[in-house]
C-alpha cells in the first residue's frame, strides 16, 4: 500500500492548491467483472477497488473521500444500459468509469450523453471516440492503433503478404475489421483472413489452411482470453516458422505461461509499459507510474497485471485529476477538466486530451514487444 | 493430403472432447430420462480442481484423482438435493433445475477458485507426433484413449453387468424396476456418481490442451448435449460417434469451406439429421404413453 | 376460464402498472419497469408455447434477435419507419417460425430442445459474423421511434426512461389481453388437450401438426416484438439479444412464475429481472443465488411462484 500512498499523495500535491470543499464524491463504475468478458472487467474492478482505498487513505481529492459504486454489468449491454441509468438516476454519481468491452460502453455512452455525465470507457474500438462525443473518452490505444503499430514493424521487415486468423468474440472481429482496414496504407496484402471460436480447442486446420496460401510471411492473431494461447500452442506444433504477431489482447505474464515460453518464443505483439516494468529507462518518464501499479496489484491480488487493468488505473487517475481541477463535483466542470487534461502520465501512455480528440494517446505510447526466454524484450 | 491429415487430427482430438463430454450425459439419461445440463461444470471442476491442487504441491495423478473423486462426491449430492426431489416434474422444470445447478457450481467455482484461465502440463510432453506431413500432440492421443475407454467400459457395463441392466431397467419403468428388487435409489446414486467421475476425468484429459477456467461448462455441455442428440440420447455409441463425426465437420468445414461458419455447418448438420432420423443415429425409437 | 377472471388479471396488471410510478423515488426505477415489461411480453410467448401446447423451446431468443435487428436495420437500409420495422421484424419472424416450426415441431422432449437451441445459436451466429451489414459482436445503433417528440408537440412531456415505461407496459397489457383470449378459444381448449395428451388430441380429431405450428409461431412474433422494444428503446443491440443466455433467462422466468399462467410468467419476469438489480451488494453471490433459487422453485412449487401459491392460499380458504 504504501507506494500507491506516496503516489496519491505525490499526486494530490502536484495537483496545487486545493479547490474549495467538496462533498463526498461518488463516482460510478459498470464492469464485466464475471461472463465471457472477465478476462477485462476483473482485473479492472480489482484495480479500481484497490485504487480508491489507496486515495481514501490518502485523504480523498482535496480531503473529500471518493465513494465508488461498482456495477458487475456481466459483459451484457442491456445489463449495462441499466446499470448506467441506476448510476445516474438513483446514486448520482458525478462520473462513470466503465464499459469493459465496446457493446456495454456503447450502450452507457447514451445515458453518459443524455444526463451530460462524464464518462471513460475502457474499451477499444474507434467508433467510440470516433466521432467525438462531448462527454466520452477513453483510455485503451484504438484497436487500429494497435494494427498500425504491427504493420509498421512488418514492413520494416520487408514483410508483403500475411495470413490473419482472428477470434470471433468482440474484441478479435473489431481488430480484423481495422486492421483490414488500416493494412493497404502499409503496401501488405491480407492474403488468408481465417476465424476461429473463442472457445475452440484446436485451430490447425486454420492455421494449416493459412500456412498452404501462397506467399504468406507472417501471421497476426488479433484474440483474448483462451484462443490466443492454442493459436500459439498449434502454430508451434504445425512447425511452422513465419514471423508471428499477436495482439494488445493478451499482453499480460498469464499469456506466456499458458501458451508456454517454448511456444511463444520469437512472437512480437504491441504492448504497454506494464509489461516491462523493470526494464524502463531511468529516465522513463512512465517508469514511477508503472512500477507503482504493478507492485501494488500484484501485492493486493497476487495476480500477474494486466493491461486491462492499467486501463481502469488510467481512467481512475484521469478523473481524479479532473475532479480536482475542476474544484467542484459539477459533472459539466469535471468534464471540461477532462477535455483539458494535459501529460497525465498513465501506465498505457501519456493523455493529453482536447476538443477534438478524446482518446489522447499517440502510437508511441505502444511498445513493440517480443517474447524472448519466457520474458518480454522491446524491439524498437 | 497433408492438409486433409491435419484436418482429421483437429477433427478427432476436438472430436474426442466432445464425445467424453457427451459419454457423461449417457448414464445419467439412462438412469433417469434426465438430460444433466450441469455435466459441463463436471468437466470443469475436473479441470478446476486438479489444477489447484497441483499448485499447492500434490503430485499431478493425486490431484486429478482427488479431483474426479471430489467431482463424483457432487454428482452424488447434485442427485440427493435437487434431481430426487423433483421426480417426475416435466422436462422442462427439469432442465431448469439442472440448469440452475450449472449455475450455482459456476458461481460457487468462481469464488473460491478464481476467474483467470489455467493450464496443465501434458501428460506426456508437447514434442508433436508426425504422421504423413501432418502432426498431433501427445495429449491428443490421450483424449482420444480416454474417450475409448471410457465408452468400452461403459458398452460393457450396460450390457455385460447386472448393475447397468438395472440402471436400464430402472429408466424404462423405475416401478417395475423397484418391483423386481433393483434398489433405484442406489442405481441414481451410482448413475450421477459415475456421470461426475466421467466429466472431471475429461476435465483432466482435456486441460493440457483446451486450458480451463470457471466458465468453461456452458459451451462444453452445449457441445456435448448436441454430440449426444446426434448420436442418440443414452447410447455409448452413439456419444462416441456423435462427438467424433461433431468435431470432424468443424474442423473439416473449417479447412474447406469457411471457418466463419464451422460452427453454424455443425449446428445445420445436427438439425438435418434429427428430422430425418428423429432419435438421433443410434437412438432408440420409443413410442409416447398415454 | 371464467371471463371474471381474465378481465380480474388484466385489471390487476393495469392498476399495477399505473399506480406503481406514483412510488418510484427516481428514473431508473422507469427503465427497470420497462425492462420488466419487455421481459414479460417474451415471456407470455413461452407461456403459449409451452403453458399452453406443452412444447419446448431454447432457442426463442433468435426471435428476439430478429425482432430487434428489424427495428436497428429497416429504417436505415429499406427506409422503413421504426414502428413499421416492427411490424415487419414479426412477419419475418413468424415466417420463420412457420418454415423452421414444421421440422422442428415433430421433435420431442430433448430432440426438441436440441433442434430449438440450435435454431437460436445460428440466428446468433449469423448477426455476429455479417459484420457489413449487423456491426458483427460489437453490435450496432438502432434509431429512435420519434414518439416521444411527437407526444411532446401534443404537450406531454416525457423522459426517455418514462417514454418507454408506458409504452413497454402497453405492449404488455395488450400481449397478456390477446393471451388471455387465445387461452379462453376453442384453439386455447384445442392446445390444452394437446399439451395432456397428443395421442389423445390427436383421437379425438384436433389437427396436432398444426395446432403446435400456430402456437409456435404466435410465440414467435411475441418474442420478436419484445425484441424490437429492447432495441428501441436501448438504442443499441448486439448479438447477445439472440443469445442461448438470453433463450434460457426467458424459458426460466416462464417457468419460475408459472409457465401455465400469464400473471404467473409476468411474475417470474419481474422476480429475474430484479434479481439482479437486489443482488448488486452481493455482486459475487448473484450467480449462486440465482442457481439456487430456479432449483428451489421448481423442487418445492412444481408449477411455478404464482399457481403455487395460489393453490396453497385456495387451499387454505376451503
Amino acid at each position: 500500500m504504501k507506494t500507491l500512498t506516496t503516489t496519491a499523495l505525490a499526486l494530490i500535491a502536484a495537483l496545487g492548491a486545493a479547490g474549495p470543499g467538496l462533498a463526498e464524491i461518488r463516482l460510478g463504475a459498470s464492469l464485466s467483472a464475471t461472463g465471457p468478458a472477465s478476462f477485462l472487467g476483473d482485473p479492472e474492478a480489482k484495480t479500481l477497488e484497490m485504487m480508491v482505498e489507496a486515495l481514501n487513505a490518502a485523504g480523498g481529492i482535496d480531503g473529500e473521500p471518493v465513494e465508488l459504486v461498482l456495477y458487475d454489468d456481466g459483459g451484457d449491454p442491456n445489463k449495462a444500459l441499466t446499470f448506467a441509468t441506476r448510476l445516474v438516476e438513483d446514486d448520482e454519481v458525478v462520473a462513470i468509469i466503465g464499459g469493459s468491452t465496446t457493446g456495454t460502453t456503447m450502450s452507457i455512452l447514451s445515458v453518459a450523453e443524455d444526463n451530460e455525465i462524464p464518462f471513460v470507457s475502457l474499451a477499444g474500438a474507434v467508433s467510440i471516440v470516433d466521432p467525438v462525443r462531448p462527454f466520452v473518452f477513453k483510455t485503451p490505444h484504438t484497436d487500429r492503433m494497435a494494427c498500425e503499430k504491427i504493420f509498421t514493424d512488418m514492413a520494416a521487415r520487408g514483410i508483403e503478404k500475411i495470413g490473419m486468423i482472428s477470434g470471433t468474440d468482440g474484441f478479435g472481429a473489431s481488430m480484423q475489421a481495422q486492421c483490414k482496414d488500416v493494412v493497404g496504407q502499409f503496401g501488405i496484402e491480407i492474403v488468408a483472413d481465417e476465424t476461429y471460436g473463442p472457445k475452440d480447442a484446436d485451430v490447425t486446420p486454420q492455421l494449416t489452411k493459412i500456412r498452404g496460401t501462397g506467399g504468406v510471411q507472417a501471421v497476426l492473431n488479433p484474440g483474448f482470453g483462451q484462443g490466443p494461447a492454442i493459436v500459439t500452442r498449434n502454430y508451434h506444433q504445425l512447425g511452422i516458422d513465419l514471423p508471428f504477431y499477436q495482439s494488445h489482447g493478451v499482453a499480460s505474464d498469464a499469456f506466456i505461461e499458458l501458451a508456454g515460453a517454448d511456444a511463444a518464443e520469437g512472437l512480437r505483439l504491441p504492448g504497454t509499459a506494464l509489461l516491462i516494468a523493470g526494464q524502463l529507462a531511468e529516465d522513463d518518464p512512465q517508469r514511477a507510474v508503472v512500477q507503482a501499479y504493478k507492485a501494488e496489484f500484484e501485492a493486493a491480488y497476487g495476480m500477474d497485471v494486466s493491461t486491462f487493468g492499467g486501463y481502469a488505473h488510467d481512467a481512475f487517475a484521469l478523473l481524479v485529476d479532473a475532479i480536482s481541477r475542476a474544484g467542484g463535483d459539477d459533472p459539466v466542470a469535471i468534464r471540461d477538466a477532462l477535455e483539458a487534461t494535459s501529460g497525465l502520465v498513465g501506465t498505457t501512455g501519456t493523455y493529453s486530451f482536447s476538443a477534438d480528440d478524446h482518446l489522447g494517446l499517440d502510437l508511441s505510447a505502444f511498445r513493440l514487444l517480443e517474447i524472448r526466454d519466457g520474458g518480454w524484450v522491446p524491439v524498437d | 493430403m497433408d492438409a486433409l491429415m491435419q484436418f482429421v487430427f483437429s477433427g478427432v482430438t476436438v472430436g474426442a472432447v466432445y464425445a467424453l463430454v457427451a459419454l457423461g450425459f449417457t448414464i445419467i439419461y439412462n438412469a433417469s430420462d434426465v438430460v444433466n445440463f450441469a455435466q459441463g461444470e463436471f468437466v470443469m471442476l475436473g479441470g478446476m480442481i486438479t489444477v489447484f491442487a497441483h499448485l499447492a504441491g500434490l503430485p499431478l495423478p493425486l490431484a486429478a484423482l482427488g479431483a474426479i473423486l471430489a467431482t463424483a462426491a457432487l454428482g452424488v449430492a447434485l442427485n440427493r438435493l435437487a434431481i430426487e426431489p423433483a421426480r417426475g416434474a416435466p422436462v422442462v422444470s427439469v432442465i431448469i433445475i439442472t440448469i440452475g445447478a450449472s449455475i450455482l457450481i459456476r458461481g460457487a467455482a468462481q469464488l473460491i477458485f478464481d476467474k483467470q484461465l489455467h493450464g496443465l502440463p501434458a501428460f506426456s510432453g508437447d514434442d508433436p507426433i508426425r504422421v504423413m506431413g501432418a502432426t498431433i500432440l501427445p495429449q491428443s492421443l490421450w483424449v482420444i484413449g480416454g474417450a475409448l475407454a471410457v465408452f468400452v467400459g461403459l458398452w460393457a457395463f450396460f450390457t455385460r453387468t447386472l448393475t447397468g441392466k438395472a440402471v436400464l431397467a430402472t429408466s424404462n419403468n423405475r416401478t417395475a424396476a423397484q418391483l423386481v428388487g433393483i434398489n433405484t435409489g442406489w442405481v441414481m446414486t451410482l448413475a450421477f456418481g459415475l456421470s461426475a467421475a466421467i466429466g472431471a476425468l475429461a476435465g483432466v484429459l482435456v486441460t493440457p490442451i483446451t486450458l480451463v477456467s470457471y466458465d468453461v461448462g456452458v459451451g462444453l455441455a452445449l457441445k456435448g448435449f448436441a454430440a449426444a442428440m446426434l448420436g442418440g440420447m443414452g447410447n455409448p455409441k452413439g456419444a462416441l460417434a456423435g462427438g467424433i463425426l461433431l468435431g470432424l465437420f468443424e474442423a473439416l468445414t473449417a479447412g474447406y469451406v469457411s471457418s466463419h461458419y464451422k460452427e453454424a455447418v455443425a449446428f445445420i448438420v445436427i438439425l438435418g439429421v434429427l428430422f430425418a432420423m428423429p432419435q438421433g443415429l443410434f437412438g432408440r425409437a420409443g413410442t409416447e404413453r398415454v | 376460464m371464467r371471463p371474471s377472471a381474465k378481465w380480474t388479471q388484466l385489471l390487476i396488471l393495469f392498476l399495477l402498472i399505473a399506480l406503481l410510478p406514483l412510488f418510484f423515488p427516481s428514473g431508473y426505477y422507469f427503465r427497470v419497469g420497462a425492462l420488466i415489461f419487455v421481459n414479460g411480453l417474451a415471456v407470455i410467448g413461452i407461456v403459449i408455447l409451452t403453458g399452453y401446447a406443452g412444447q419446448i423451446s431454447l432457442g426463442h431468443a433468435g426471435f428476439a434477435g430478429i425482432g430487434a435487428y428489424a427495428s436497428a436495420l429497416a429504417p436505415g437500409h429499406l427506409g422503413l419507419h421504426p414502428l413499421l420495422a416492427v411490424v415487419l421484424g414479426a412477419l419475418v419472424s413468424a415466417a420463420v417460425a412457420w418454415l423452421v416450426g414444421r421440422p422442428i415441431l415433430r421433435l420431442k422432449g430433448y430432440y426438441l430442445a436440441v433442434a430449438s437451441l440450435g435454431f437460436g445459436i445460428l440466428v446468433a451466429m449469423v448477426l455476429g459474423n455479417e459484420r457489413a451489414l449487423t456491426g458483427g459482436p460489437d453490435g450496432m445503433a438502432v434509431p429512435d421511434p420519434g414518439l416521444r417528440d411527437l407526444l411532446k408537440d401534443l404537450g406531454l412531456k416525457l423522459t426517455g426512461g418514462e417514454f418507454w415505461y408506458w409504452c413497454c407496459g402497453l405492449c404488455l397489457l395488450i400481449g397478456a389481453w390477446a393471451a388471455l383470449n387465445l387461452q379462453a378459444s376453442p384453439t386455447g381448449r384445442a392446445l390444452r388437450a394437446l399439451h395432456g395428451s397428443e395421442v389423445a388430441a390427436r383421437t379425438v380429431g384436433i389437427d396436432v401438426a398444426r395446432l403446435k405450428l400456430q402456437a409456435f409461431t404466435i410465440s414467435a412474433v411475441y418474442a420478436s416484438v419484445a425484441g424490437s422494444l429492447l432495441a428501441m428503446q436501448n438504442r443499441f443491440i448486439t448479438p447477445d439479444v439472440a443469445g442461448f443466455m438470453h433463450s434460457i433467462e426467458m424459458v426460466t422466468m416462464a417457468v419460475l412464475g408459472g409457465v401455465g399462467s400469464v400473471i404467473g410468467a409476468i411474475f417470474g419476469a419481474v422476480i429475474l429481472t430484479l434479481l439482479p438489480q437486489v443482488l448488486t451488494v452481493f455482486a459475487d453471490y448473484e450467480q449462486m443465488v440465482l442457481g439456487a433459487v430456479m432449483i428451489l422453485v421448481m423442487i418445492f412449487l412444481p408449477e411455478g411462484l404464482i399457481p403455487s401459491l395460489a393453490r396453497k392460499l385456495r387451499g387454505r380458504g376451503e
